[in-house]
């Protein structure tokens, strides 16, 4: 593994020459805001970019994915993605948010369908260059990644340009190669490095989260009937925009569809949310989780304390994505857990 | 990392193997018997209390309890009861004998026939299509009728019309090994028998609290009024199991729907120890 020191143009390059022999998705603009898409050129390539609309992690857990092909006599058989791609330019509070869904993915009943995903892919993680409006990853301790494993290449950006190009892994490896001459990182561009992350550290804190995120699951744990939660709900339409633009949320719920010749059909996976109403309903149409309260308050406890239960993370990032997707203004988790948190006192 | 053909040979827990409908008929006005039989592939251990995820290909699949045995059928053959009420259960309903379904599972946990229930009494409650699942159980107990001590069953439904398994049920009155009460919200002019919720037979049975092992499954309402008569009843919330219906959309822990706060039910469930579940705020 290696570190580079690679200036700008040879940065640009070192992507052009990727894109005909790679299927790459990369953030990208669109109108005024920014999107992972399919990558055709690199000049459309924007590592600039704040935040995404929906967060990468739809190339490990697509919005909508066939799971398996049958026809009506009976016959299943699951369609399985091998196809490898790159994912370039995933910001590090993403990155969080996917590894902990492979482990999710991987534990506990091995979900082929997404780690078929999450094995093809080749995840380059780009430091945070400017701050969405909204951001609050510094608060979480997600606002780099420099100490944690899983990814392939982390690309920095020092302030004349030019990029630290950190590669983690063999896949990695096979990535970067092209870059071998390029000049190995020295102590001066690390320590550089090291300052682009201090900055993002501080700066990716548009919200104050005022508690360590480790104690979210014990003030959760204290909090179950705060009135808070009907409080913040009144106001909530269970629009479920929350959950959808969520890298951590991953509910979803299965249907089938023939084709036009009815004899054959796809069963398919879509993303769902605890947000919606209909959610925990059975068939019979018993909710058991009618009151937009207990779906609001569950919606929390998934982020600070269901699944740090499971995982051992909070489950939130804080890409801050919910902050600006609600139309009522309610779903701002620092402001959830600073109050609760206030109010203990 | 794991290599293309690698990942290919892992299971993939979301498909189904193949099955056919060998019996069905109707047992009240929205309830069919459906018997499956696996086609090929491997059988199925299962233990009562278990639930499968039956698909009809095109309309989707459904969480439905096993009723059958292990102790009667072979593990290729599985008996449920089905109730009309949504897209699936609808497809199901119109199908005839031979034609496929697919079956995956089985999912969950299930009654502790091997482990608390024996050498225990025994009190099966149930209410409506509760019966189903639990029926498992009692055949389970009545074919080692001897590793239990006393058995006692009350079932409650809303009607005459709605019981279930009414030959079975007149063979549980007849048997002197067991004690067999039950109970309909409303009667019709011919039923002769108890009218009232299913908490008025819990105040007519004797038993030893220490000795006993309560099974719970019925409707959501039910749970908290039967939990109240047992604690009259001195009986140790340890020693009751209940058996929590939920949207077990996939089965398998991921896609958040059975959820009972942090609990996936489909997991940790649907059969619950009332002592493991008496602090979960969502799940009575």
């Amino acid at each position: 593994m290696n570190t580079k020191r690679v200036t700008e143009k040879e940065f640009a390059a070192w992507v052009e020459a990727l894109i005909p022999s790679h299927t790459m998705f990369a953030p990208q603009a669109k109108e005024d805001r920014f999107a992972f898409d399919r990558l055709t050129g690199s000049a459309d390539l924007r590592l600039d970019y704040d935040v995404s609309i929906l967060p990468p992690k739809k190339y490990f857990l697509p919005q909508k994915e066939v799971l398996i092909k049958f026809d009506r006599k009976g016959n299943f058989e699951s369609v399985i993605a091998h196809e490898p791609f790159v994912l370039f330019g995933v910001h590090p509070y993403d990155f969080v948010a996917m590894d902990q869904l492979n482990t999710i993915f991987e534990q506990d009943n091995y979900d082929v369908h997404y780690m078929a995903r999450k094995e093809a892919a080749t995840v380059v993680v780009s430091d945070v260059q400017n701050a969405s409006a909204d951001v609050f990853a510094g608060c979480m301790g997600y606002a780099t990644v420099e100490e944690r494993q899983g990814y392939d290449v982390l690309l920095t950006r020092l302030d004349d340009g030019s990029y630290v190009v950190d590669t983690r892994s063999e896949k990695g490896e096979a990535l970067t190669a092209m870059l071998s001459n390029a000049e190995d990182a020295d102590e001066a561009t690390l320590l550089r490095r090291e300052q682009v992350w201090q900055r993002n550290r501080e700066q990716l804190q548009k919200h104050k989260l005022e508690m360590m995120p480790e104690q979210i699951p014990a003030l959760l744990e204290k909090s179950y009937d705060h009135p808070l939660w009907a409080e913040k709900a009144e106001l909530c339409h269970s629009c479920g925009s929350c959950n959808l633009v969520c890298p951590t949320c991953y509910c979803f719920t299965v249907e089938d569809e023939m084709n036009w010749d009815m004899e054959t059909g796809q069963r398919y996976r879509q993303w769902d949310g605890c947000m919606l109403t209909g959610f925990a309903t059975v068939t019979g149409n018993h909710n058991f989780r009618d009151k937009k309260a207990a779906r609001y308050r569950h919606r929390y406890y998934r982020k600070g304390k269901y699944v740090w239960d499971m995982i051992g993370e909070i489950a939130c990032v804080g890409c801050g994505r919910c902050i600006s997707a609600c139309t009522t203004n309610i779903a701002n988790p620092v402001e959830v857990f600073n109050q609760l948190s206030e109010e203990q006192q | 990392m794991m290599s293309a053909t690698a990942l290919s040979q892992m299971r993939d827990i979301y498909l189904p193997q193949k099955a056919t409908v060998t019996e069905i008929y109707s047992m009240t006005e929205t309830e069919k018997f459906f018997r499956f039989h696996l086609e090929e592939g491997e059988a199925f251990d299962y233990m009562p209390g278990q639930f499968m995820e039956v698909s009809v290909p095109g309309f989707g699949e459904a969480p439905i309890s096993i009723s059958s045995s292990p102790t009667r059928v072979d593990k290729t053959t599985f008996e449920m009861v089905i109730r009309k009420a949504g897209n699936v259960t609808t497809a199901l309903h119109a199908l005839v004998p031979g034609e496929p379904v697919g079956l995956r599972g089985p999912y969950g946990t299930h009654f502790p026939v091997e482990d608390a229930m024996k050498g225990k009494d025994v009190v099966f409650v149930c209410g409506g299509i509760g019966l189903v699942p639990v029926r498992s159980a009692i055949h389970y107990v009545l074919d080692n009728r001897d590793h239990y001590g006393e058995v006692t069953i009350l079932s409650g439904t809303r009607s005459p019309e709605d019981r279930l398994f009414t030959e079975e049920l007149y063979e549980w009155k007849t048997r002197s090994d067991i004690t067999f009460l039950e109970t309909v919200d409303k009667a019709d002019a011919r039923w002769g028998g108890t009218v009232g919720v299913i908490t008025t037979l819990l105040k007519r049975i004797q038993i030893n609290p220490a000795q006993t092992v309560v099974v719970i499954c019925g409707p959501p309402i039910m749970y908290k009024f039967v939990l109240l008569e047992l604690r009259k009843l001195n009986i140790d919330n340890s020693q009751i199991y209940v058996s929590l219906e939920r949207h077990m959309r996939c089965a398998v822990g991921k896609c958040g729907h059975c959820q009972i706060n942090g609990l996936y039910a489909c997991q940790k469930g649907a059969v619950f120890n009332y002592a493991d579940i008496v602090d979960v705020k969502e799940a009575i």
